[in-house]
């Protein structure tokens, strides 16, 4: 089995660990595939067509699980899809419109088309939530199936059409098969390599915390364009394949029970995992033909099924799967970063420039929340940014990353930065942490962190799906980085822990490392002391004055008056979206305004 | 042929105003679009041949025995589909629940019922041509819907509670408001609003259980275009749907009319995707 996806190697551990962590993920699928592979020892032509019917199932299944199981869109009408590859590649084959074409050019050919109808089918799901793109995708499905019953012309209308004919030696019940299960197995490989490179985690990011994933650079609609490309031909493929398997079309073939079964495989299978929705497929292709009598139940079936993974099991197989993360943690852990290895990770060339907001006017309805507001940030300094609630400390944070667009003013960094756009803020050099701390939980602290480095990152999409060198060594760069930045914030220990079991001050400090993954220019920390024990805050002072000894700029909103006081060159207080002062802590402290107006006395 | 582009159109419109009432009831006190909207369509349909023609029921006792049927599946959902999620953090959780419940009472419909379309009984036998009673009694039900829930929602305690509710959940909470028994309420009467829908448009639809995913995206179609909870979005929007998907059926065939539907829900919400009378989007930062 091609399924030998490379080991992502520690840069200072020997190379074997690195097999030893990946082959209990590779093994079980070994073991199907082998398993799959032997099937003609028991010569029975009806095993041999369940198991095609469940590797063509899982071509289009693993295209399906990036879109749902890892991106998180409810893709529920993909049988759209399907039938648009089969048909394709059924008329070209039988020469309805052209001279006849060989098959496998046909099936390329269908390759593209489901490709350019995936970004058709999907793109809405940049503007629509849940429901409605659920709804948008089920429509869908709806009209591909009209169409093709009024189309008479093209695809025989409700009579259909033949399958396309295999040539040898894939024209037997075995051959077919063989050719199936190679595509299967080739499918698996790309998605793997897809799940675990910075597509793969960006992807959970964009589901589990699009805030973050904006603030990293993700930018949503190339990432879904990729994403929709790769899963619409592999569909259309499964069509070709699952035509010439039933030998012969008609609309009627192409239900929403088919549909069903893709979905509910991915979520049978659990979200963000490979194998998991594999055992799904495989369960559901099967379950209909051993249960018989069942056969008019299976929509019952899988829809029960489905409510009962909803409600008792949201985790899926993957979760049932997933020993690593049962055993407990040690519970009286403590954080201790290392600022000296800041050093190694922050290497910046030359002094920056500054970072100058001027004249920011931002309102909502009538309230100004912003209200023409100058700032200067410095390089290599911690500027503190205090003031009431609701005095526009967050707002103006939104504003520098570019969540909000305001209407007057600008945010300078040698150059005007563009309004709104967050996704273009890592390509500045801006890094940031949120107020609640946008991780994703279902993903490990390490690929959390890696996230940060999604703009680093150079191997294209394609170079991703075959693991060519440059994508193999980004995942080594990226992976060396990240462990060095938990290193430095001293959360190495708890790299390959899942983040949702994580307590409320590590996340924050993950927050951190990610945002060091940048190596940023300019670090915005939104209260990154809130929740944290006292020794801890003041470890957290101590990193991030280490941090801006490196160059980096730090703006800090911080209600704990004695961290601010302790660790900023300089103060800025805020008061209704204006500035009340501005000064050293020194000077600030001894203001007359800003102590009856915030800090009290 | 204009007259009865109209009839049909706006007779299959209020079909449409009214599941989109439905979704809106239940959107109300849950924050839930449910997957059964159109389920319930169906089966008023469904429950008013099974009473009527099947058991020989009369006309009256039929249409209570279908909407107190269909207020029970309306209970149902809340129960089964709806309360165990609403706690869950994942938000899209109960787009799966509610599918899931829709897809097995459209098959326990399909094996129990027939898979052919059964025939649903005149009611009163007033009217001929467009103004047959299978064109004006979904109209009626659709204006009779909207006067009771005026009257409801304006004049009763329980009806302003619900519109408390929907407001603000947290706070109706705290001013001591069941919102749960408020919830339940509100998703029988969904059930029945949903019911009537069918009932109404049985003679049009006819009893058949592959009307639930049709009424549900025509249903939803309405709601989409004009905002979440609106009901007079809904009633506009849906008798808009009706004319315009019979208009195209008669001048340039069905397929394509519901290709033209489709084209211009994914166009326009692409467009507004809060709908055309909407609120606009919550902050996300």
């Amino acid at each position: 089995m091609p399924d030998t996806s490379q080991p992502t190697i520690h840069s200072d551990a020997p190379a074997d660990i690195g097999w030893r962590v990946v082959l209990p993920k590779v093994l079980p699928l070994v073991a199907l595939f082998i398993f799959a592979v032997l099937l003609p020892l028991t010569d029975n032509e009806y095993w041999a067509l369940i198991t095609t019917r469940a590797a063509i199932y899982w071509v289009l299944v693993a295209g399906l699980n990036l879109v749902v199981g890892y991106a998180g869109q409810l893709a529920i009408g993909y049988v759209a899809l399907l039938t648009l590859g089969a048909y394709t590649t059924s008329v070209l084959a039988a020469g309805n419109v052209l001279p006849p074409l060989p098959t496998f050019v046909a099936l390329a050919i269908a390759a593209v088309a489901g490709a350019v109808f995936g970004v058709v089918v999907g793109l809405p799901a940049l503007r629509l939530r849940t429901f409605y793109f659920a709804m948008a995708t089920l429509g869908f499905a709806t009209i591909v199936t009209q169409v093709a019953l009024a189309w008479e012309g093209v695809t025989g209308g409700g009579i259909g059409i033949s399958g396309p004919e295999m040539p040898a030696p894939f024209n037997t019940a075995w051959g077919f098969l063989y050719l199936c299960l190679a595509l299967a197995a080739m499918v698996t490989w790309a998605t793997s390599n897809v799940a675990k490179s910075r597509f793969g985690r960006a992807l959970i990011a964009v589901r589990d915390a699009d805030v973050a994933a904006e603030a990293n650079g993700i930018s949503k609609p190339k990432l879904f364009v990729t994403i929709f490309l790769f899963s619409g031909a592999v569909a259309a493929v499964a069509g070709g394949l699952f035509a010439s398997l039933q030998t012969y079309i008609t609309p009627d073939a192409f239900t929403f029970e088919l549909s069903l079964l893709f979905f509910i495989a991915v979520l049978i299978g659990g979200r963000g995992s490979i194998l998991g929705p594999l055992i799904g497929t495989i369960i559901l292709t099967i379950l209909p033909e051993i249960a018989a009598p069942l056969a008019a139940w299976s929509t019952f079936l899988y829809a029960a099924l489905l409510l009962i993974i909803v409600l008792a099991m949201p985790g899926g197989i993957a979760a049932l799967l997933d020993f690593k993360n049962r055993k407990p943690l040690q519970s009286d852990r403590a954080i201790k970063p290392r600022p000296t290895l800041l050093g190694e990770i922050l290497k910046r060339s030359g002094a920056g420039r500054p970072m100058t907001l001027k004249g920011i006017v931002l309102t909502f309805g009538g309230v100004r929340a912003i209200d023409g507001l100058d700032l200067n940030i410095q390089p290599g300094q911690v500027h503190g940014l205090i003031g009431p609630n609701g005095s526009g400390k967050t707002t103006t944070l939104n504003v520098i990353s570019g969540y909000y667009a305001p209407q007057e003013g600008e945010v300078r960094l040698n150059s005007p930065l563009a309004r709104g756009a967050p996704e273009t803020r890592a390509g500045h050099g801006i890094a940031r942490t949120f107020q609640t701390p946008r991780i994703v939980g279902e993903a490990s602290v390490i690929d959390n962190v890696m996230i940060g480095g999604w703009i680093e990152g150079q191997s294209s999409f394609v170079e991703t799906l075959m693991s060519l060198p440059r994508h193999r060594q980004d995942e080594r760069s990226l992976e060396a980085a990240a462990r060095l930045a938990l290193r430095a914030v001293g959360l190495e220990e708890l790299a390959d822990v899942r983040a949702d079991r994580l307590q409320h001050s590590e996340l924050r400090f993950v927050e951190i490392a990610r945002a060091l993954m940048l190596k940023p220019a300019f670090l915005l920390l939104d209260e990154p002391a809130a929740g944290l024990a006292t020794d801890e805050i003041e470890r957290l002072g101590q990193l991030i004055k280490e941090i801006s000894r490196q160059g980096t700029g730090v703006l800090l909103v911080e209600h704990h008056a004695d961290l601010i006081f302790d660790i900023c060159d300089e103060v800025t207080v805020l008061n209704l979206g204006r500035v009340l002062a501005n000064g050293t802590p020194a000077e600030i402290r001894v203001h007359k305004e800003v102590i009856s107006a915030y800090l009290g006395a | 042929m204009l007259a009865s582009i109209l009839a049909s159109g706006l007779a299959v419109g209020a079909i449409y105003a009214l599941i989109g009432i439905t979704y809106n009831t239940m959107f109300a006190t849950s924050r839930v679009m449910s997957f059964t909207a159109g389920q319930l369509g169906m089966l008023g349909g469904v429950f008013g041949s099974l009473f009527m023609l099947r058991l020989g029921w009369p006309p009256v006792i039929g249409l209570l025995a279908s909407l107190g049927a269909c207020a029970l599946i309306g209970v149902v959902t809340e129960i089964v589909a709806v309360r165990p999620v609403l706690k869950s953090l994942e938000q899209h959780l109960y787009v799966l629940s509610t599918l899931a419940l829709a897809l097995m009472i459209q098959q326990v419909t399909a094996i129990e019922w027939s898979t052919e379309p059964q025939p649903f009984p005149k009611l009163f036998g007033i009217g001929s041509g467009v103004f047959d009673e299978k064109f004006w009694l979904p109209l009626v039900a659709c204006g009779l819907t909207i006067a009771g829930l005026e009257l409801l929602y304006r004049k009763t305690l329980v009806g302003r509670a619900f519109l408390a509710v929907a407001e603000d959940n947290f706070a109706a909470r705290a001013l001591g408001l069941p919102e749960r028994n408020l919830r339940i309420a509100s998703y029988a009467l969904a059930g029945a609003i949903g019911g009537l829908a069918g009932f109404a448009g049985g003679q049009l639809l006819l009893a058949f259980f592959a009307n639930g995913p049709l009424l549900n995206f025509y249903g939803f179609v309405p709601v989409a275009l004009g905002g979440l909870g609106n009901n007079r979005g809904a009633v506009i929007g849906g008798l808009a749907l009706g004319v315009f998907q019979q208009a195209a059926n008669f001048l340039v065939g069905g397929i394509f009319s519901s290709v033209a539907v489709f084209v211009l829900f994914i166009v326009v919400l692409l467009a507004a995707p809060q709908g055309l009378f909407g609120a606009p989007a919550a902050r996300r930062v």
